[in-house]
């Protein structure tokens, strides 16, 4: 089900260089500091300037300015969405950028002793290097549009976002944290699906995070999912199609089975826009698509109905 | 089952030679009226016996992946067959439509009234294709969600039945939601105010078969599998090469034994010698009494304990390794 590779850089990928600088000063030479993978990545193209302050449009080949795109949240002219990680979210979501980072669960690395050619062990030290967290999940606490709420996110910089252990017990924290703080969760995903190299155990992680939502929704507070590129896999069929409202950011690929699957089971070419965010709400599995910029705002009127609803029947 | 028409498995073509062999001689002997190849012949029987007998106790994940998908495999239905009376088929989702890749209905397991449910691969060309070969569409999930709801409604335990390569993968089962089907299925099972046994028969593979078995209880047959992807998949992902799903196999840890340490199966049902399709009905036989002995505690337990015991369990996999 886990389709994405975690080592494929997106062609879109996220500079993740640009987040490591959110809320302190960008040092000079940062660039030079991360990991080769990561400079793969993000390796500027022979027109870029030396200083990488020039980012390629994905789509339209354009060189946009890149504290322009920083500005406009990362997300292009063309509209698109570039994939960014949980430091930036927190920064765009949280009013003022203010929140309490939520411990997460460390648990055991490689319980199955997993090697593909490159051990696991291996794969976890490259993605911890290169993105600087322990694992594809990270979460806070803070406020939203006023509105007091725990925020997860799945960063697929790591390792596709996958779904293993150590993002299932996130994810059980976070919702275990809005329950304790009284707040609602909202949990922003993305990943190619189950972090093959835990085998079944990354299966489990879909019963234990669905487990992890009953207690919110028996807390009657509110879970709120955003859907970002791309969601796919056992991702989308536990916490991520569980929502009480599903956003999705504009073009994000959705889906349970991958694209390429699918075309290898049918043998047929996919239509135009399927599984794309709007194909989404047409279909009935997304509520609304919402540009990044507008997330804060659309994300505290949901909360604040919502919890205004919960503290009246509280109140009763 | 006749032995030329009998299903062999790459390994054991050296078991299918020697039977081969003692099938000949045995007709040999027959046409010649004699009794003189009697003694040979038994020897021989015994010791194609033995080859089996070696060869299924040191079957490898990746055998045993062939063994799990081995076409004359007890299926769902003839487990319901064998153990639920007076079965009756509910179809449909009241939705969209009945998906025949998951069946389920109501009857009366050794005396105790119960919903049953699994998956069903179908068992040749025609039934394969009826049951679009246990790949269920988002229809499967929502029927087992619907069953499920029954159960609730009138205290029925739930025995489910595992046996997929997964959800089905095409156009229409993503515009209808097989994601969301799937995750609302799982959610059903841990919401469930009524006892569940999942038992994995075959091969469980990935969110399709963790859909119907977030269960109290979760069995596994001696040479099923349980995985979060097929060893093809994992394969060609992993190491980019399809035919690399022998070592995926291997590192997935998806045998029972495997299943059992990692806590995420809780028993083991022994099959019988050569697997549960050299004797289906003693398979199934073994698969009921542990179905009876593991439903009599959980026939005790209120629907508040049930749920905490399924979140206990759950919750409790991969956080400590015995």
């Amino acid at each position: 089900m886990a389709e994405a590779r975690d080592d494929i850089p997106s062609t879109r990928g996220p500079d993740r260089a640009g987040e490591r600088s959110s809320g302190r000063p960008r040092r000079a030479g940062w660039f030079s500091k991360i990991a080769p993978g990561v400079r793969k990545l993000v390796k500027p193209k022979a027109s870029d300037t030396p200083e990488n302050l020039w980012v390629k449009c994905p789509d339209t080949g354009e060189m946009i300015y890149r504290p322009d795109l920083e500005a406009a949240l990362w997300v292009t002219p063309a509209g698109r969405h570039m994939r960014i990680g949980p430091d930036l979210r927190f920064r765009y979501t949280f009013d003022r950028g203010a929140f309490e980072a939520i411990d997460m669960p460390r648990v055991f690395d490689d319980p199955l002793q997993f090697t593909d050619g490159k051990p696991y062990v291996e794969r976890l030290a490259s993605a911890r290097k290169t993105t600087g967290e322990h694992d594809a999940v990270q979460a806070g606490f803070g406020r939203i549009s006023d509105v007091p709420a725990v925020i997860m996110v799945q960063d697929f910089a790591f390792m596709g976002g996958s779904l293993g252990m150590a993002a299932g017990e996130g994810f059980v924290a976070a919702a275990k944290a809005a329950v304790e703080r009284d707040a609602p969760m909202v949990a922003f995903v993305a990943a190619g699906g189950a972090r093959m190299q835990e085998g079944a155990l990354s299966l489990m992680q879909m019963a234990r995070t669905t487990l992890a939502i009953q207690d919110l929704k028996i807390a009657k507070l509110p879970y709120v999912v955003v859907l970002t590129d791309p969601t796919t896999g056992g991702v989308t069929a536990s916490y991520a199609m569980l929502g009480d409202v599903h956003l999705a950011e504009p073009g994000a690929l959705i889906g349970f089975a991958g694209p390429r699957v699918i075309e290898q089971t049918i043998r047929e070419t996919l239509p135009a826009g399927f599984q794309r965010s709007e194909y989404l709400v047409e279909k009935g599995m997304v509520d609304r698509v919402t540009p990044r910029q507008e997330l804060p705002l659309v994300l505290g009127s949901i909360l604040k109905t919502l919890m205004m609803g919960r503290a009246r029947s509280q109140a009763a | 089952m006749s032995v030329q028409t009998r299903h062999y498995l790459e390994f054991e073509r050296p078991i299918a030679e020697l039977e081969a062999k003692i099938e000949e001689l045995s007709k040999l002997s027959e046409t010649a009226g004699g009794n003189g190849l009697d003694t040979e012949l038994d020897a021989l029987r015994a010791r194609a016996e033995e080859m089996r007998r070696d060869a299924y106790a040191t079957l490898d994940p990746w055998q045993k992946t062939q063994v799990a998908r081995h076409p004359e495999r007890p299926h769902f239905l003839s487990y319901v067959g064998a153990l639920i009376e007076e079965f009756v088929e509910l179809r449909g989702d009241r939705k969209f439509a009945d998906d025949q890749a998951i069946v389920g209905g109501l009857g009366r397991f050794r005396g105790t009234p119960v919903v049953v449910m699994g998956h069903e691969k179908g068992q040749d060309t025609t039934t394969r294709l009826k049951h679009n070969f246990g790949s269920a569409r988002p229809e499967g999930y929502r029927k087992a969600v619907r069953l499920m709801d029954m159960a609730e409604q009138f205290n029925l335990p739930v025995l489910s039945f595992i046996d997929t390569a997964g959800a089905y993968p095409g156009i229409g089962a993503e515009e209808r939601g097989q994601a969301e089907a799937i995750a609302r299925s799982t959610e059903r099972c841990l919401t469930l105010g009524a006892p569940m046994i999942a038992t994995v028969v075959g091969e469980g593979g990935s969110g399709g078969a963790i859909a119907i078995a977030a269960a109290n209880r979760v069995l596994i047959l001696e040479h099923a599998i349980y995985s979060v992807i097929s060893p093809e998949g994992a394969a060609s992902i992993l190491w980019r090469d399809g035919s690399r799903a022998r070592d995926a196999a291997a590192a997935m840890k998806i045998t029972a034994e495997d299943l059992i340490r990692l806590k995420i199966v809780d028993r083991i049902v022994p099959e019988p010698l050569g697997g549960a399709h050299a004797d289906p009905a003693a398979a199934i036989a073994a698969v009921g009494d542990i179905l009876e002995a593991e439903l009599k505690p959980l026939l005790a337990l209120t629907p508040d304990e049930l749920r905490r015991q399924r979140a206990d369990r759950f919750y409790a996999i991969g956080r400590s390794f015995g």
